[in-house]
């Protein structure tokens, strides 16, 4: 078979990828049940009881797990009142986003995962990995007290991603499509969320009604998705030969670091108007502004961190082979800079996801928003608990995902092992 | 010599300072068509600055430089132009450690050069069958060995066919063992008719393949001479010290 240097660089990562054998485990093995018991017992004495300071700690913890899930757990099976959120789930999960227009919404999800079964398969994940994180997040919003025709919606979004992951599986042409074609699920996720003015098919829904998690996601994807390349070139513009460009450039860093972002949030909120009168800007999109400026002035510094850990000689390579400055920066020096700052990236973007619920201070309901005006409402009073407990998991979730995505990344870029 | 007369470098007076340090203090030197030119000397002397001097790695501050016909000054399209026919090989390597060896050899070609990707891969694989390690074409820098990286950077260099080779200390970061491989690749290199500028510590190379050797020390060639000459006697009595350093320690 011949395979071409893309083949293999894809083999090199799914083989660095692959986790190292763990020692083994005395759970669950197919060993007879006295060896086992034998096992379990010195995986105990060696990991819980190995001094007696250990074993003091172990029994101290083992006291506090026990009275914290003892309550903990009658709380959340016996005494909460979860009624709560399956009568206020789709506020919280769109927020005032018109009934009839849900399958809007519905289409988004469905074009995501779509376009993420087709992913998975071009792009070589492994069968029953990229099965099981499809399964995964199905199985987490069937969980969700959705209505049975959500439900059905769920599965069928479910059965896009299988379709598209079998469909797709091993057809690397498919790659260069796939890359433009998320480059435009952006402007479509918006089209079809917005609409059109005057349309019968798809009319405007003007941005006051988008909220809850819909709103949430949306502010972190376009935050997420903007500051980085904005970030990108603030750090190069930083280290310009240019004075004008890197006095702007850090200037503009330093002042927006040096302010807390509801203070930026805020100021987005009333200076665009003032600057740009002539233009009515939303005011989703002024918070998308602010966060944006915000995050890429953090970003900035990230990529700068990365853009220092590459070593001098890599110039010199690059310049030796008679390159300019920004093929040299595009092909040689970013993609080490970025490889070597993956986790202070994801991370900045975990903290961006969970920052847009500031939104509330210019009177935007995000998900946390409408967590809160829920508990306003007295039909459901002091049921703060349950819904700040609800609206917590979702954001933990996802946030948890994120990170366990920024290890597969750096696993696949071969952070740590290829230098 | 078969183009005897034709220089195809031309450095006259040159001079550098870091700070105040005045590392090169006039070198003035030209180099033919297909000569090999081995540069040594103490450390600190500025040979390394020098060489680096000629694909404006370092900035000269004072005389010229002609490079092909094409003088060094601060136009970046001369500098990328004349870049362009140079290659360089550096002690640390310096392969690319986020593309696989193939893609290392690759990128010149294709990007500065607009080879077509096939193309630049066919002559790529050659050059790889040159150094000898066609098989390594699709691991990455790091699993390869030191003398096994430095071969990949000859290749690298040999890819966008340039018309002067630096070399500068390719074998001061190899293992003793590594050593030969690299400098069999060179000597063949020599064989072929390009032109070398090496700076080495390697002496039995030196007397091989030079066809002269310039003496460093302290920013100025002392001694300029054939192999021959040089090794058997030097005139200055600061290169006789430096050969009884090195050729009996």
């Amino acid at each position: 078979m011949l395979s071409t240097p893309a083949a293999q660089a894809q083999d090199a990562a799914s083989r660095t990828s692959r986790p190292a054998p763990r020692p083994e485990s005395p759970f669950g093995s197919g060993l007879p049940l006295r060896r086992r018991l034998r096992a379990a017992w010195a995986w105990i004495r060696e990991n819980l009881f190995s001094t007696w300071y250990n074993g003091i700690l172990t029994v101290f913890t083992l006291g506090l797990l026990y009275l914290a899930l003892k309550h903990g757990l009658r709380w959340v099976l016996l005494e909460a009142r979860w009624a709560v959120i399956p009568a206020n789930i789709q506020p919280l999960m769109v927020g005032t986003y018109p009934r009839a227009q849900l399958w809007r919404v519905w289409a988004v999800l469905a074009t995501l995962a779509l376009l993420s079964g087709l992913s998975a398969g071009a792009f070589g994940a492994r069968l029953k990995r990229a099965a099981a994180w499809g399964a995964g997040i199905a199985a987490a919003f069937l969980l969700l007290p959705l209505s049975a025709v959500s439900r059905a919606m769920v599965l069928a979004c479910a059965g896009l991603y299988g379709a598209g992951l079998l469909g797709a599986r091993g057809r690397r042409a498919l790659r260069p499509w796939l890359v433009g074609a998320w480059f435009l699920s952006f402007p479509w996720t918006l089209f079809l969320l917005w609409g059109v003015q005057g349309s019968q098919l798809l009319p405007r829904v003007e941005t006051s009604w988008w909220g809850g998690l819909l709103l949430t996601l949306i502010l972190a994807v376009v935050g997420i998705c903007c500051s980085l390349p904005i970030g990108i070139l603030l750090a190069l513009g930083r280290r310009s030969s240019l004075p004008a460009i890197s006095w702007c450039c850090t200037a503009f860093i330093e002042v927006v670091r040096g302010t807390p972002l509801v203070a930026v949030v805020f100021m987005a909120h009333l200076l665009v108007p003032l600057f740009l009168p002539d233009f009515r800007i939303d005011k989703v999109v002024r918070a998308m502004i602010g966060f944006t400026v915000f995050t890429s002035a953090y970003m900035a510094e990230n990529v700068r961190g990365g853009l220092q850990s590459v070593p001098k000689g890599q110039y010199e390579a690059a310049l030796a082979l008679g390159m300019n400055s920004p093929l040299m920066m595009v092909l040689v020096i970013l993609p080490q800079a970025l490889r070597a700052v993956v986790p202070s990236i994801i991370g900045q973007f975990i903290s961006l996801f969970k920052d847009t619920s500031l939104v509330a201070i210019i009177g935007l309901l995000d998900l946390l928003g409408v967590a809160r005006s829920v508990i306003a409402n007295p039909q459901w009073l002091g049921l703060q608990a349950e819904v700040f407990l609800f609206a917590g998991l979702i954001y933990w979730v996802l946030s948890y995902t994120l990170s366990r995505s920024s290890r597969r990344i750096e696993k696949a870029l071969g952070v740590a092992g290829r230098r | 010599m078969t183009q005897a007369a034709d220089p195809i470098i031309i450095c006259e007076d040159v001079h550098k300072w870091f700070g105040d340090f005045h590392v090169l203090r006039g070198i003035s030197v030209e180099i033919r068509r297909g000569e090999k030119v081995v540069i040594c000397g103490p450390s600190g002397s500025g040979k390394s600055t020098f060489i680096r001097t000629l694909n404006r790695l370092e900035e000269h501050q004072k005389g010229r430089i002609v490079v092909d016909g094409i003088e060094l000054t601060s136009d970046l399209q001369d500098i990328e132009a004349i870049r362009r026919e140079i290659g360089m090989v550096f002690q640390q390597f310096n392969l690319f450690p986020h593309l696989t060896v193939l893609q290392n050899i690759t990128l010149g070609p294709i990007w500065v050069r607009k080879m077509k990707k096939s193309e630049a891969e066919e002559l790529a694989m050659s050059l790889l069958e040159r150094v000898g390690i066609p098989e390594q074409a699709h691991k990455y820098p790091a699993q390869l060995s030191g003398g096994q990286q430095q071969r990949v950077a000859i290749a690298r260099a040999l890819a966008m066919q340039p018309k002067i080779m630096l070399f500068d200390e390719p074998t001061s970061a190899l293992d003793p063992e590594m050593i030969k491989e690299v400098l069999d690749v060179m000597r063949e290199l020599a064989h072929s008719g390009m032109t070398m500028l090496v700076v080495t510590h390697e002496m039995g190379f030196a007397r091989e393949v030079a066809d002269r050797i310039l003496f460093f020390d302290q920013g100025q060639i002392v001694e300029e001479a054939p192999p021959a000459e040089f090794f058997d006697a030097p005139k200055q009595e600061r290169t006789k010290l430096f050969l009884s350093q090195i050729l009996h320690h």
